[in-house]
């Protein structure tokens, strides 16, 4: 592959006149794509079934389109999307590895797509296997013995993690108020913290982007209910101290919260439960490949330590002594549900699948080769002069992930991070998280994955580097990108100064 | 080298290299020795592709899927026909693996996909303000607790035993968290009545009343008397409603309601064991600064050109941190494009004439299974796709005689009691083979 | 407003709010967030009005003012009560940017402890903490 960087060449989605318009607009009164299967019982009238004021008066004005005019539609507005089957999406934190083409057959095998969530479990033995299977292979990989797939996503299993943490307290007599996490969490965490309503204190970060110790001790006292860490943490830095933080936090009577984010640096190589975390959630649609489908879906299992499990979420999934598959609603202890029927199954059949399909050493050397992606990318872009104007943030081996600050670039070339990323957009290149984590002044935060060649990295490092050649030159076109997209930069104040949130009809 | 991967030997010793290091291991220096595993995870070798299907789907053939059997289950989630043009287009990779959309600018057709979602469900139930999705159906009960919660501090909830019993759980696992009480409100003939809410202590204390349209039992509540009974004490008043049966029910935001949520299953979305699917949450105008979740708005370009973003966020998460509206992140974006593509598929009309054709055909099955002998109808309320039936005798045997016949008669939710559900899958001939096989069981 | 300014006749907070103590009615302040906040927050979208009326404690939150991507909470630099509140930032939040010492004021407030003012900076002293 060639460095040679030419964004006039990559204009990858369709553009024309009428793309602007939206699926009500193309609406016509008596166009449609439904046929209704013939009405085969005797008709009564509607008023006698269900009485007049208790209906609508007119329809909801849903559109009226052909088949033909929503397929094309909805595919003309596919194209106007970056996705990861088309190119590098180095988005720090969200794990943007390939998604197997295998994985949406098997979820689409009516067995596992077309059953009911209700079927009797002597109907539903392979489901149920499928996720004992799974709840064991998560459970060996956080070296934790027990394990619920109930919640929907990341966010939802720390809820349940956090909610986990409440009944065992309680179950002791004790009522807790605080949790702890550090400035460099998700915003996840903080949020989690006040809706399972206890009181965020906030642990600062020491000088090689680690937890600080000492202010984890001030404030590690018999109050605090759980520190919720994510380790490798949101700067890409594994946590040296993790056992004198696992000590500190036990001796106080917390439990210590593992946040899944970015346990695709350690899969195989080092495990939550034997660094002393107690709850550890997973995002299966970052480390184990659900497609993120531009929002979702995934889901967020929690893996726990044995004291922790007569308060996992029911029901559970469970093999009997004929074994046979069950689930179990029987847990007098639990926090209950968290939400309905079993959990996003169809996630658990890809999330499965992959597993089946790396093994052991598969997982590992995922894991490995994320890391060395990252340390190799952060090389590449320093030989190419690139962190003379975006330092890393903390001058270290990373792990799947590095974080720079673009300070420097603001300073002495005159464009910000946001432009960088917005240039990369010109580039055929999916931009990094941008301005996370928090406590880095205009931070980018890069996560290569596993899934990429050296020939891509290559090639990021050359873009990025041109871009910066580029704004030196003329610090215009950057601070006015992206130039080649189906739409320019976009009045985002103007949005939430007066939200327009649906077509007005 | 697994099949997803690409690093070669040669790559690797020039990576490593550059790197700096000597080997893999050297990149893991910083985890503390006595923390790195010495063997390999105790999990089998890796598989083929052709493997891995092979036993994905010999795991697929122990399940009794909705092909393979009739079924009248039903209790949240329905089989629902799927019709093929929401596969082709939620199959497409670039709806399918981008994340959410950080970058507006490339993101152009899953933010107006989510606009037009909306858009719909505003419609559907007749608020102004709809999110692009939360979880699913019952967890969107709890958010919605928790938006009350924030709304007015108040320490009670009213829940109607009509709403679903997985919703009122897991509202309930919440509401523990924050000290609130979830009292559940009876039913009367099988509907939520002001009645029924006074004597469960209707008043100041009740931060939210929540009931469900139509209800577990399949009856089509009375919302408007409800909502005034909730608004009369400075409550909110929250509905879970199923949108298909919104094709023909008064919008539950033009009665009043001030927070609509529900289960999006129905909405061209496969039953997969019970997800993903997708929640919907929508809001009156007061609430959308309690909103949870993305919200896509329309804007400008520099150039003057209409697009979208998301907007509002500063009650999320990522922002507002532990002051947010609620801790979602990633929600059900490919679940809700489902959605909507469904229901431009469906159509003004076509809504409309799916939601009669489940009447009519409901309606036929209540019949028939009442008319059986020691069936009895364990409400009289009018319903729209799901009814309840009490059955006088051994309704283990019963269930067996319908398996065998190749039929699930439906839910059990009582002892005695079973919820059956009729989708526009379920034809007559099916409504007939299942009530005569309920009435041999009987005999 | 493009360039910092920060003008003599106000006292400043730490946290970067500014009050004017009405010459002819020293009872009487107006509050307002400075230059270096609105330009730190970026394009203002939103502005909570606290309610007229309501009592404000000096050192202590009242309000918030949103940008797109950031909220940040208004310290009140005095003591005392609203009466009376910026309506047109409701239609107009971009207000604050333009002109955060004149259109862009938030609340006007009848003062409990005017000698309070004397414990914030003057001018020079702000600037030069921001330095």
């Amino acid at each position: 592959m060639s460095d040679q960087v030419d964004a006039s060449r990559q204009r990858w989605f369709i553009d024309s006149a009428d793309d602007e318009l939206t699926i009500f607009e193309r609406s016509r009164p008596g166009r449609r794509a439904f046929t209704a299967p013939l009405l085969d019982v005797p008709v009564r009238p509607l008023d006698e079934l269900i009485a007049p004021e208790l209906r609508r008066r007119e329809p909801a004005r849903l559109p009226e389109l052909s088949e033909p005019e929503i397929v094309r539609h909805y595919t003309r507005l596919s194209k106007r999307n970056f996705d990861l089957d088309t190119g590098f999406y180095p988005l720090g934190s969200c794990t943007m590895k390939h998604n197997p083409k295998l994985h949406e057959r098997v979820a689409a095998l009516p067995g596992h797509a077309q059953l009911h969530p209700l079927q009797a479990p002597e109907d539903a033995q392979g489901a149920l296997e499928l996720m004992w299977r799974l709840q064991h292979a998560l459970g060996e990989i956080a070296g934790l013995p027990h394990v619920t797939l109930q919640p929907s996503a990341g966010s939802h299993g720390e809820l349940t993690g956090v909610l986990l943490t409440r009944a065992y307290h309680e179950a002791r007599g004790e009522r807790r108020t605080k949790v702890l996490a550090p400035d460099t969490a998700h915003g996840t965490n903080p949020a989690t913290v006040t809706m399972a309503g206890y009181e965020l204190v906030k642990i600062g970060t020491d000088e090689y982007g680690n937890v600080d110790i000492d202010d984890l001790r001030r404030h590690a006292d018999d109050d605090v209910a759980c520190l919720m860490l994510t380790n490798p943490s949101t700067l890409g830095l594994f946590e040296r101290h993790i056992e004198e933080i696992a000590r500190t936090v036990h001796d106080v009577g917390a439990t210590l919260y593992y946040d899944g984010a970015n346990l695709n640096a350690i899969m195989g190589v080092s495990r939550p439960g034997d660094m002393g975390f107690d709850i550890v959630h997973f995002n299966l649609h970052k480390s184990f490949t659900q497609p993120h489908g531009g929002g979702g879906p995934g889901a967020g299992p929690v893996a726990v330590a044995e004291h922790m499990e007569p308060y996992l979420p029911r029901p559970q999934v469970v093999m009997r002594e004929d074994g046979s598959f069950d689930l179990d609603d029987d847990r007098p202890r639990s926090i209950g549900r968290v939400r309905g029927f079993q959990g996003n199954y169809g996630v658990f059949v890809r999330s499965y699948a992959y597993i089946r399909s790396l093994g052991a050493a598969g997982l590992r050397e995922a894991s490995t080769i994320a890391v060395l992606n990252a340390n190799y990318l952060l090389a590449r872009l320093r030989r190419e002069g690139v962190l003379e104007y975006l330092p890393a943030a903390y001058d270290r081996l990373c792990m799947h992930e590095f974080v720079l600050s673009g300070a420097v670039m603001k300073r002495e070339l005159g464009i910000r991070t946001l432009d960088l990323a917005k240039r990369l957009l010109d580039h055929g290149v999916h931009p990094p998280t941008v301005y996370f984590p928090l406590i880095v002044e205009e931070a980018l935060l890069v996560e290569p994955t596993e899934t990429e060649t050296r020939e891509t990295l290559d090639h990021f490092a050359a873009v990025v580097a041109e871009i910066l050649r580029e704004a030196a030159r003329d610090p215009e076109i950057a601070r006015t990108a992206p130039h080649t997209t189906p739409v320019r930069r976009l009045d985002e104040a103007g949005a939430a100064r007066h939200p327009v949130v649906r077509q007005a009809l | 080298m697994s099949r997803y991967t690409a690093i070669t030997e040669g790559d690797l010793r020039e990576m490593l290299a550059t790197v700096g290091v000597s080997s893999l291991d050297d990149l893991f220096a910083d985890v503390p020795a006595g923390l790195r595993l010495e063997g390999p995870l105790a999990l089998e070798d890796g598989l083929s592709e052709q493997e891995v299907y092979a036993e994905l789907a010999a795991l697929a053939r122990r399940n009794l899927s909705a092909e393979e059997q009739v079924t009248f289950l039903g209790a949240g989630m329905y089989d629902s026909y799927v019709p093929a043009l929401v596969d082709a287009i939620t199959s497409r990779a670039e709806f399918l693996t981008p994340y959410t959309p950080y970058q507006p600018e490339v993101s152009q057709g899953g933010l107006q996909a989510m606009f037009e979602y909306q858009t719909a469900i505003c419609e559907l139930t007749g608020l102004p303000v709809s999110n692009a999705s939360v979880y699913e159906g019952p967890s969107a009960v709890a958010a919605a607790g928790y938006l009350a919660k924030l709304h007015n501090g108040r320490g009670r909830f009213l829940v109607s035993a009509g709403v679903h019993p997985h919703a009122i759980e897991a509202l309930a696992t919440l509401a523990r968290g924050w000290r609130m009480a979830v009292e559940v409100v009876d039913l009367r003939d099988g509907a939520t009545t002001v009645e029924a809410l006074r004597d469960a202590g209707l008043n100041e204390e009740v931060s939210a009343v929540i009931v469900s349209q139509p209800n577990f039992l399949g009856a089509v509540e009375r919302l408007e008397p409800l909502v005034d009974a909730a608004h009369g004490v400075g409550a909110l008043a929250i509905c879970a409603a199923d949108p298909v049966s919104l094709g023909l029910l008064a919008a539950p935001g033009a009665q009043g309601v001030d927070v609509v949520v529900g289960e999006g299953q129905t909405l061209g979305n496969h039953l997969d064991y019970g997800g993903p699917s997708f929640g919907f949450f929508a809001v009156t105008d007061e609430l959308i600064r309690r909103l949870p979740g993305r919200l896509a708005g329309q804007t400008r370009d520099s150039e003057g050109k209409l697009g979208y973003v998301l907007t509002l966020q500063t009650r999320e998460q990522h922002i507002r941190r532990e002051k947010a509206t609620s801790n979602i992140c990633t929600a059900q974006a490919l679940n809700a494009l489902a959605g909507v593509v469904y229901l431009s598929w469906l159509g003004r009309q076509g809504l409309v004439e799916l939601a009669e054709l489940l009447v009519q055909r409901t309606a036929y099955a209540r019949e028939r299974l009442a008319a059986i002998p020691r069936v009895t109808l364990v409400h009289r309320q009018p319903v729209l796709r799901e009814f309840a039936i009490r059955i006088d005798g051994d309704l283990d045997a019963v269930i067996a005689r319908c398996r065998e016949a190749g039929i699930n008669p439906g839910y059990r939710y009582a002892d005695d009691s079973l919820l059956v559900a009729i989708t526009e899958k379920r034809t007559r001939t099916q409504i007939d083979l299942l009530a005569d096989t309920i009435a041999e069981a009987l005999a | 407003m493009a360039d910092p300014h920060y003008p003599e006749d106000l006292r400043y907070n730490a946290e970067h709010d500014w009050a004017r103590i009405d010459p002819a009615n020293p009872g009487e302040a107006t509050f307002g967030i400075t230059w270096y906040a609105q330009d730190t927050l970026g394009e203002v979208v939103f502005f909570t009005p606290p309610a007229v009326g309501s009592m404000l404690v000096k050192g202590e939150h009242y309000t918030e003012v949103e940008s797109v991507k950031a909220v940040s909470d208004v310290v009140a630099p005095l003591s005392g009560e609203v009466t009376e509140v910026n309506e047109a930032l409701s239609a107009e939040p971009q207000r604050i940017n333009e002109d955060p010492y004149g259109d862009g004021w938030l609340v006007r407030v009848r003062l409990t402890d005017p000698a309070e003012a004397d414990s914030l900076m003057d001018a020079g002293a702000y600037a030069a903490m921001l330095t």
